[in-house]
């Protein structure tokens, strides 16, 4: 075993380092370091997504990448994103369009989505497909999937209305 | 009619959001892997490279001196403990660790255990395997030659053939085809293919040497049927293991079988005392773990001149693998595969189906489906369009006239099923009307003028599942009832429990429905628990859509036992008859005075602290039920495809489904479940197969060349409904989860043949990809 190497990051705003192998993949550094396991992993090739999460604002397939590669780096998962004790509007629309069944792609789903409304808040159907489609789900057809980003893309934008007419108001 | 209750109860029919998706969205889940004890330790399977070959030695010297490593187990080490073997589900064995010789690329040769992951997988890289190769068999029809090379020289019987099993009239279907003025035929194969559920097989086994437990968390579609096989195998006594299946990522029939990983994690933590995690790989999963199908199936149809069909015979080689491990009821070595006759009445008909061991992965799962039904309607609506070109008869035409009629139900099919319920036609028009299938058949008729392909197929299949009435169905001689048993809290909130176990399918909301729609208790609360064997009655589990057809009717008979003494309780409170209350979901009242009465709220609180003279205290009650008969969802599909002439690729532009799965629980999880499985569906019929070349190494063994598809090859769905309920089932329901994958493969190839059928083509085996397509263009000289 190499020698281990310390590795300070921040995740979901807070500061957390560890020392680890030099070798260990960020999917494990998060899942086992770390302790935040609502990142998954579904394969082992670098194709399911099920361990997507942001880095530094893009998103990454965490099991393609070292932790060390990861330090000094701001990493957002999906246990990051509440807004307060709110579900974020990517989190309500998944539960409100049935976009997830047995869960385990949902946190890499949630990520990508996440990335892709920040990138593009108004996606179009064939956008959104092209957007996850570095996500495998097995069991929604995605259908609802897409649902679910066009319900929080709405209802992201209804906010930031809200706030502009707020500001105006002031 | 079911009642139908207001949406704050929450009953049958309403769309209700699913309660398990908060913490799935939070990434709360807690699956197998995210299971972490103190002092846990991993395994990790060191695997054949060889199809085929002797096993000469194994030296694991320098792997245990690697620091970290706890233990090397080989199968000479399991064979002192009488565990190298182990019983499958279908009278088979199965090595846990190869002694002796290794069947199929990827077999489990010998287990390291070490004090993390990845040093586990260093010293797995260390075991020195010595090998002899042996010759391969991969292909099943050279493996029943005369001379092919003995691949199970442990049996007694010195062949490599597992079994025959034939059910129907042979002689009087012979008879029918002397005589019949057309007959046709196709043969298809249904490849090897894999579920690949998101998430991979896995279990953190627990031993403890202080309290003799044996604690399992492992991804169980099965946890009391797993802890049975574990205490009949193993020889430790029932009450001393506990299986927990916590969250599962996806099963599809994936997570039925005993994998040897499990049991060498069990052997591991009971040498060592400590936990032991083992998680395998996608790669391990999707080589060694249950596959699915490897059917190679001829059906013939005799029918009249106008299209009447008379008999069907069907002939099947079944590729079983190295071990027959499919998971199916004992008395069904080809499962549900009579429900051949699908959606039509013939009044004769014969099947046969014979099993053979090759050197590939052992298995023969139903991949979401209900026990070889997925093959079973792909071939039959096949062979109908088959019998439609050769008759060049309108395909839709062709089904109407065969198929059974209303007034026939309950039906008795030829090869010996009893159909509950159908109607047939009305689900064929409703989709026929979606689709626009006449513009679509004029459509068709023009851009062959013009040289351009597009194709429309029709599926119109039958489903049989809810296994099954214990007289019939058994898992190593468990009968397949299921169960539920629900306690009522003084305050007037629920807690059931089944031995079901969801995958993804959204139990804790149905099943919630099934109780607030029996009791008027809302779904909201009613906290549904499965999993764990020591808290959850004893059950099957849940595949081959039988969660509804069996927990679901035990949940609400279990209500209804329930309502009987809320009945009692409600008469003392009220001091009048029983026989002069009325009920309606949430409230027992006087006939005639509907003010006079008392909630279910009121009476468990009673239940607890007002008890009736005579009446035990307490409000619960369980249900083992056992289903009178086994259900028959049914449904048309119809799918419309483009084809690129230039590249043999196939684009689905509309896709309709029709599903008729009787009563529905939640409409949004049934449409949920039918845009999964049709997805699905999808990829069998384009893209997922699992291949070997003439070695026996695996093709498709990873996610880099099993394909699957992602959002943007998946098309938008559209689905509809007829609702026939079961007559025998308690609320009417028939199980949906599988109907989109049984249905739809046909759908998609019957759309490609149809593109093509002016060109002389009759059928294509599946999975369909661009190269397959752009040959036969190539061939028929329009590429």
């Amino acid at each position: 075993m190499a020698k281990e190497q310390l590795v300070s990051v921040k995740v979901n705003g807070r500061e957390r380092e560890a020392y680890v192998e030099p070798r260990l993949l960020l999917v494990h550094f998060i899942r086992e370091s770390l302790q935040l396991t609502g990142t998954h992993i579904g394969c082992d090739t670098s194709h399911c997504g099920a361990c997507t999460v942001l880095l530094n604002g893009k998103t990454v397939k965490s099991c393609t990448m070292f932790a060390v590669q990861a330090d000094g780096g701001e990493i957002l998962t999906v246990e990051g994103l509440m807004q307060g004790a709110n579900l974020h509007p990517l989190q309500e629309g998944f539960r409100q369009e049935h976009g997830l069944q047995c869960g385990f792609c949902t946190p890499g789903m949630l990520m990508s989505s996440y990335a892709l409304l920040h990138n593009n808040p108004k996606p179009s159907e064939e956008e959104i497909r092209r957007g996850i489609s570095g996500n495998l789900c097995r069991c929604t057809g995605y259908q609802n999937i897409v649902g679910a980003v066009q319900y929080a893309s709405a209802k992201m934008a209804e906010a930031d209305k809200a706030k502009m007419a707020e500001e105006v108001a002031k | 009619m079911i009642h139908k209750t207001s949406p704050e109860i929450g009953g049958m029919g309403h769309p209700i959001k699913r309660k398990e998706d908060l913490r799935f969205i939070q990434g709360k889940g807690n699956y197998v892997d995210d299971v972490k004890l103190p002092g846990m330790v991993y395994g990790q399977m060191v695997r054949s490279p060889y199809a085929h070959a002797r096993l000469k030695s194994i030296n694991a010297e320098k792997a245990k001196k690697l620091p970290g490593v706890l233990a090397v187990i080989t199968g000479e080490d399991l064979a002192k403990a009488n565990l190298a073997w182990m019983p499958t589900l279908s009278h088979d064995k199965q090595m846990v660790l190869a002694t002796g010789k290794v069947l199929f690329q990827s077999q489990e040769v010998a287990f390291v255990v070490a004090e993390d992951r990845y040093t586990a997988a260093d010293a797995a890289e260390l075991v020195e395997v010595e090998y002899e190769e042996l010759p391969v068999l991969v292909d099943p029809h050279k493996a029943l030659e005369p001379g092919a090379p003995l691949l199970r020289e442990d049996r007694e019987q010195k062949d490599n053939h597992i079994f025959h099993w034939e059910v129907g009239d042979r002689q009087a279907t012979e008879q029918v085809f002397q005589k019949a003025p057309v007959k046709t035929s196709v043969h298809a194969f249904f490849p090897r293919c894999h579920p690949a559920p998101l998430e991979t097989c896995g279990c953190v086994a627990d031993f403890s040497r202080a309290t003799g437990r044996l604690t399992i968390y492992m991804t169980s579609q099965a946890p009391h049927a797993h802890r049975t096989v574990f205490a009949l195998v193993g020889g430790i006594p029932e009450n001393n293991i506990r299986v927990i299946s916590p969250d599962i990522g996806g099963g599809f029939g994936n997570k039925v079988p005993v994998y040897p990983g499990y049991v060498c994690a069990i052997v591991a933590s009971l040498t060592l005392g400590v936990p032991v995690k083992w998680i395998e790989t996608r790669s391990e999963n999707l080589q060694s773990t249950g596959f699915a199908r490897d059917y190679h199936m001829t059906a013939e149809i005799a029918a009249d001149r106008d299209g009447k069909m008379q008999a069907l015979r069907v002939k099947t080689l079944a590729d079983h693998g190295a071990f027959n491990a499919a998971a199916q009821p004992t008395k069904f070595p080809a499962g549900l595969f009579s429900i051949c006759t699908g959606s039509y009445e013939y009044p004769t008909a014969f099947c046969e189906v014979d099993g053979v061991y090759t050197n590939k992965a052992p298995g023969g799962i139903a991949y979401r489906c209900s026990f070889r039904v997925t093959e079973a309607a792909y071939l039959i609506e096949r062979a109908v369009d088959v019998l439609a070109l050769d008759l060049k008869m309108d395909p839709a035409e062709l089904r109407r006239k065969n198929f059974i009629p209303p007034e026939k139900f309950p039906y008795k099919s030829s090869l010996g099923w009893t159909y509950d319920s159908g109607s047939y036609e009305p689900a064929m028009n409703i989709a026929l009307e979606k689709i626009g299938y006449k513009e679509l058949r004029k459509e068709q008729e023009e851009k062959r003028k013009k040289g351009e392909l597009m194709g429309i197929g029709i599926s119109s299949f039958t489903e049989i599942v809810g296994a099954g009435p214990a007289h019939s169905f058994d898992i190593l001689g468990i009968k397949m009832f299921d169960s539920c048993e629900i306690r009522i809290h003084p305050t007037g909130k629920a807690m059931a429990r089944m031995g079901t176990k969801s995958q993804g399918q959204g139990h804790e909301t149905t099943y919630a429905q099934i109780v607030a729609q029996e009791l008027g208790i809302p779904a909201a609360d009613v906290t549904i628990e499965e999993g764990d064997t020591d808290t959850a009655p004893y059950g099957l589990g849940t595949y081959a859509s039988r969660s509804t057809p069996t927990s679901g009717a035990a949940t609400a008979v279990a209500a209804r036992k329930i309502r009987d003494k809320a009945k009692k309780i409600a008469a003392y409170l009220l001091e009048c008859n029983e026989n002069d209350l009325e009920w309606e979901p949430g409230k027992f009242f006087v006939k005639g005075s509907p003010s006079t009465a008392k909630t279910i709220q009121e009476i468990a609180f009673a239940a607890y602290t007002n008890i009736p003279p005579g009446l035990e205290a307490g409000l619960e009650a369980v249900d083992y039920y056992d289903p009178p008969n086994l259900t028959f969802p049914f449904g048309t599909y119809v799918c419309v495809v483009d084809i690129d002439k230039g590249t043999g690729e196939v684009k689905v532009r509309r896709f309709i489904a029709v599903d008729d799965c009787g009563n529905i629980i939640n409409p949004m999880i049934v449409e949920g479940q039918i845009h999964g499985g049709l997805t699905e569906g999808l990829a069998i019929a384009f893209m997922q197969q699992i291949d070997y070349d003439e070695s026996g190494n695996i093709q498709g063994g990873s996610f880099q060349d099993y394909l699957l598809p992602t959002a943007v090859e998946t098309p938008h769905w559209e689905t509809d409904k007829t609702c026939t309920p079961s007559p025998h089932h308690p609320f009417g329901a028939k199980g949906v989860g599988e109907s989109p994958n049984v249905g739809s493969p046909a759908a998609f190839v019957n759309a490609v043949v149809d593109a093509l059928s002016h060109l002389g083509v009759k059928h294509i085996d599946m999975p369909i990809t661009p190269w397959k397509v752009w040959n036969v263009l190539k061939e028929k000289g329009v590429a």
